[in-house]
């Protein structure tokens, strides 16, 4: 390879030097991009080094077992599966009421690798699942900044998504999770719509179709898709943009995108028929309206046309007006307004408190606070609007798209904390556009600088790829003309080839750089400062890759002066229930842990962690709150054998049970009217110490928490409530200690058999008074309690 | 009144000038909007159907009138937006890229008719 020489304005040899940069340049973007991927993939590696290749949280149990059944059963199987092992008596449609995508996908690879005789089992399989297809989308998002704005700003960008705290938590290995695969279904999707819209191309449509196809199959936040793509075509339009690429790249992916919208069983007729999909069809209507209009505008004189316009309008809108208003009396008379309860929650963010306690009570679906945009975008953050102008310079068809697509996950991330991973891959986008757009500038005015004003083609050949590209496609846009009057000057109507046989007038590009060229020792120095600023990015995402978020949440560890200690407790709990149960024991817990019993202790449970069903888990809550003997009629009702419970209050773990128990009194109280929740306060607050209320201290959650708990120190001292319990020495009556833990973590009682003699005279009065504990009558309630 | 009369013969001006507009264009074109209209006549029978005798099955139903909206969809691109066409595809290319879309669609279509 000829090193490049500094030549006069020799075109050949220009050709030759840019040719040969190019294809450097080529090649080390490849590399760079090989090694973003390594990266990606191994940050996420953390919890494997740390604790063992085990799968996370709660939900990723339920992916896993559903994976393990599609691994084991096939296809056909999987898609007319239902599930009589959760939700006792009612059962699950598996088929119907599962995203279908990740588990297909993580299915797929199994099969492929044990086809091709490599024996990954189905955990291993599952819990790298999610680092590999991070790599995947830190490639996508590099495909789709380079159509934005250059192959800088999609290197910088790919490098910034491979790293961001924000996915990395929902993405680490063993976090088998939908947003695994979604994240790259939506970077993907979001890269192939903005490549239609640059090309012009059917074939880029049809991928975007099934693009959003597998977006759809793989979570439900597709619907952000679907109304973000209309919003922007809207955009376009209201902006002067309409042309025939926007028209290619919309009603392709309506029409096929809605039917293969509704192939997924999940979604099936609500592809139609909520207001979630609705803005497409508008915007489809308002499309065809559009081209309509200009088509009309494109074959009559100006006089005609003045004419035709008053006609329509005037004839149209009355027409106009009764449609919309038979609309919105169709949609007005549904209560929801025909939105589901997420999406509303998600519209007014008051929503999910004041009437769906469930929706509410998920810690995910918080607002966010202030510090956690810092922890999960860092230095993102004060990027993205330095990022947001350089897309406005110059404004085209795709980068106004980024500036929606940022404006709007911004506003959703503040409403709901798990919406923060949408937010990451627009932040890095901006934030890539800026760091490189500085990165140009500096480099540039440092290589004037140090060159000298002498000779335009030395610089030429001094410059990076991707600012060639970019300064020539500047000047061409300054100088030609578009064809029709119509468009606004867009860099991306032309194809983006290096236009090597074109030279620009050269006094235009000198003046300009020389206009642009800022001093030297200001631009090393701003150089050094924004390479530190991306160290202290680097540093903090290994860190918080390390330390925040690679936690399984299924073994705690903690450091004190003799060691680690390891608290494996649950999965001993999970173990226990496998050993030493019937298979066909119904299990009871509160509905956290109903993935993980059915997948690790293959027990049936009565309410987990999918809560379709709120009355279901207002029973279970019900039965937690009631005292002793309502509990056990609530159980025995729903052949309960055992009963669950997480304790927290000897070794100080803050998310058991108890804390947890408020969440119980609200959704039984919801349901069941004879809950009260005030009866469990004392003075606006849950206690379980000497000053609790009696309700408090009698209900079943209270015991089967604390029963025998005195024996460990003597006082009951209870370390996450940081008191002593209020009743220390009491016995059970209708239910017996199975299991405990080595740290009494998770607690397991078992359900007394109903007596087969009933003492005394058999009367039906009699048998309710019988000598149990008495339930304390709560004196002058009115409202009668359906289980007694 | 003379306003209105003078509405009318604009009117009548504005449909002559647009029929004598329409009749200039080429007759390929002429010949693709006709099948434009007829795939969403096809799609207004299909509507007035289901009215007539009920929507269920409800997913036939959708393939059917959305085949039709999609097939119009796709072959009226190039009519309609005639004034507009960026004439950066060679038209191999373009038709490729029509037969593709066109196959993906019916496979969907197929797929879910039931």
């Amino acid at each position: 390879m000829a090193a490049p020489e500094t030549s006069t304005a020799a075109v050949p040899t220009l050709y030759t030097n840019n040719t040969l940069r190019n294809a450097f340049g080529g090649v080390l973007s490849f590399f760079i991009l090989l090694l973003i991927g390594v990266m990606a993939f191994s940050i996420r590696l953390f919890s494997v080094i740390k604790y063992e290749s085990v799968i996370h949280e709660f939900d990723p149990y339920f992916n896993y077992r559903v994976t393990q059944f599609l691994a084991k059963n096939g296809i056909y199987e999987f898609w007319n599966w239902f599930d009589d092992r959760t939700w006792y008596p009612l059962g699950r449609v598996i088929g119907g009421t599962v995203y279908p995508g990740l588990t297909l996908t993580a299915g797929t690879i199994w099969w492929l690798l044990n086809s091709l005789n490599i024996p990954l089992s189905v955990e291993t399989v599952c819990v790298f699942t999610a680092p590999i297809f991070s790599a995947f989308a830190s490639w996508a998002t590099y495909l789709l900044t380079k159509e934005v704005k250059g192959t800088g700003a999609g290197l910088t960008a790919a490098a910034l998504l491979a790293m961001v705290p924000s996915y990395i938590s929902r993405s680490v290995a063993g976090s088998y999770d939908n947003e695994a695969v979604a994240i790259f279904a939506l970077i993907f999707t979001f890269y192939l719509y903005i490549k239609t819209l640059n090309t012009g191309s059917l074939f880029y449509a049809t991928l975007n179709s099934i693009a959003y196809f597998y977006m759809v199959c793989s979570w439900g936040g597709y619907t952000f898709i679907i109304n973000l793509i209309p919003m922007h075509v809207l955009l376009c339009i209201v902006t002067g943009r309409f042309s025939s690429r926007l028209y290619i790249a919309y009603a392709p992916l309506v029409v096929l995108g809605t039917l293969l919208a509704a192939l997924v069983p999940v979604v099936g007729f609500n592809a139609v028929m909520t207001s979630e999909h609705f803005a497409s069809f508008l915007v489809f209507i308002i499309i065809h309206v559009v081209a309509f209009v200009y088509y009309i505008k494109g074959i009559l004189s100006p006089k005609m046309f003045k004419v035709a316009v008053t006609l329509v309008v005037s004839v149209g809108l009355a027409v106009c007006c009764a449609v919309i208003a038979v609309l919105i009396a169709l949609v007005a008379s549904s209560p929801t307004k025909g939105w589901s309860g997420r999406s509303l929650s998600l519209l007014d963010p008051t929503y999910a408190s004041k009437y769906i306690p469930i929706i509410a009570s998920v810690s995910e679906h918080q607002p966010p606070t202030w510090p956690s945009y810092f922890m999960d975008i860092n230095v993102l953050a004060f990027l993205v609007p330095a990022g947001i102008i350089a897309c406005f310079l110059p404004l085209s068809d795709a980068s106004s798209f980024v500036v929606l697509y940022i404006a709007t996950s911004v506003y959703f991330s503040g409403v709901m904390v798990r919406l923060m991973l949408v937010l990451a891959p627009a932040a890095c986008i901006t934030s890539g556009i800026a760091l490189s757009q500085a990165f140009d500038v500096f480099t540039g005015s440092i290589k004037f600088q140090l060159t000298g004003a002498s000779s335009n083609t030395e610089v030429d050949a001094a410059e990076t790829s991707s600012s060639t590209a970019e300064s020539q496609t500047d000047a061409v846009k300054t100088e030609k003309p578009e064809e029709t009057a119509k468009n606004r000057p867009s860099r991306k109507s032309k194809k983006k080839e290096r236009e090597h046989g074109e030279k620009p007038s050269t006094e235009a590009k000198a003046e300009k750089k020389r206009l642009l060229a800022l001093p030297l020792e200001s631009s090393v120095i701003s150089l050094l400062l924004l390479v530190l600023l991306g160290a202290f990015y680097v540093v903090h995402c290994v860190w918080a890759a390390a330390e925040a978020y690679s936690a399984p949440s299924i073994v705690l560890t903690s450091r004190s002066h003799d060691g680690l200690h390891v608290f494996d407790d649950f999965r001993e709990a999970y173990a226990w229930l496998r050993h030493n149960t019937d298979v066909d024991d119904k299990v009871a817990s509160w509905w956290d842990y109903g993935y993980q019993t059915t997948a690790m202790a293959n027990r049936t449970v009565i309410v987990d962690n999918n809560t379709w069903n709120n009355t279901h888990i207002a029973t279970v809550g019900t039965a937690m709150s009631s005292p002793e003997r309502a509990a056990w009629e609530i159980f025995h009702s729903l052949d309960v054998k055992y009963v669950l419970v997480v304790f927290g209050g000897l070794v100080g773990y803050p998310s058991d049970d108890i804390n947890k128990f408020l969440w119980m009194v609200r959704i039984g109280g919801g349901v069941f009217p004879h809950i009260k929740e005030p009866d469990y306060l004392r003075d606006g607050q849950y206690r379980i110490d000497s000053q609790a209320t009696p309700t408090m201290l009698n209900c079943l959650m209270y015991k089967l928490s604390y029963y025998r708990f005195v024996e460990t120190d003597g006082k009951g001292f209870d370390r996450v409530r940081q008191t002593e319990i209020g009743k220390k020495y009491f016995k059970l009556t209708h239910f017996e200690e199975a299991f405990t833990t080595h740290h009494w973590m998770v607690r397991i009682y078992k359900l007394k058999p109903p007596k087969n003699r009933i003492r005394g005279k058999t009367k039906k009065s009699k048998s309710k008074t019988s000598s149990t504990t008495s339930s304390p009558k709560r004196s002058g309630t009115k409202k009668k309690n359906p289980w007694q | 009144m003379g306003r209105t009369s003078s509405t009318k013969e604009d009117a009548g001006a504005l449909f002559h000038s647009l029929r004598s507009a329409y009749a200039a264009t080429p007759v390929n074109l002429k010949i693709i909007d006709l099948y434009v209209g007829f795939a969403i006549f096809t799609a207004l029978i299909q509507v007035v159907y289901m009215a007539m005798v009920g929507s269920f099955p409800f997913n036939s139903f959708l393939s059917g009138v959305l085949s039709c909206v999609g097939t119009a969809v796709l072959a009226g691109k190039s009519n309609f937006l005639s004034p507009l066409f960026a004439k950066d595809l060679p038209p191999e290319r373009a038709f490729a890229d029509f037969v593709l879309c066109n196959l993906v669609l019916h496979l969907v279509i197929m797929n879910f008719l039931g």
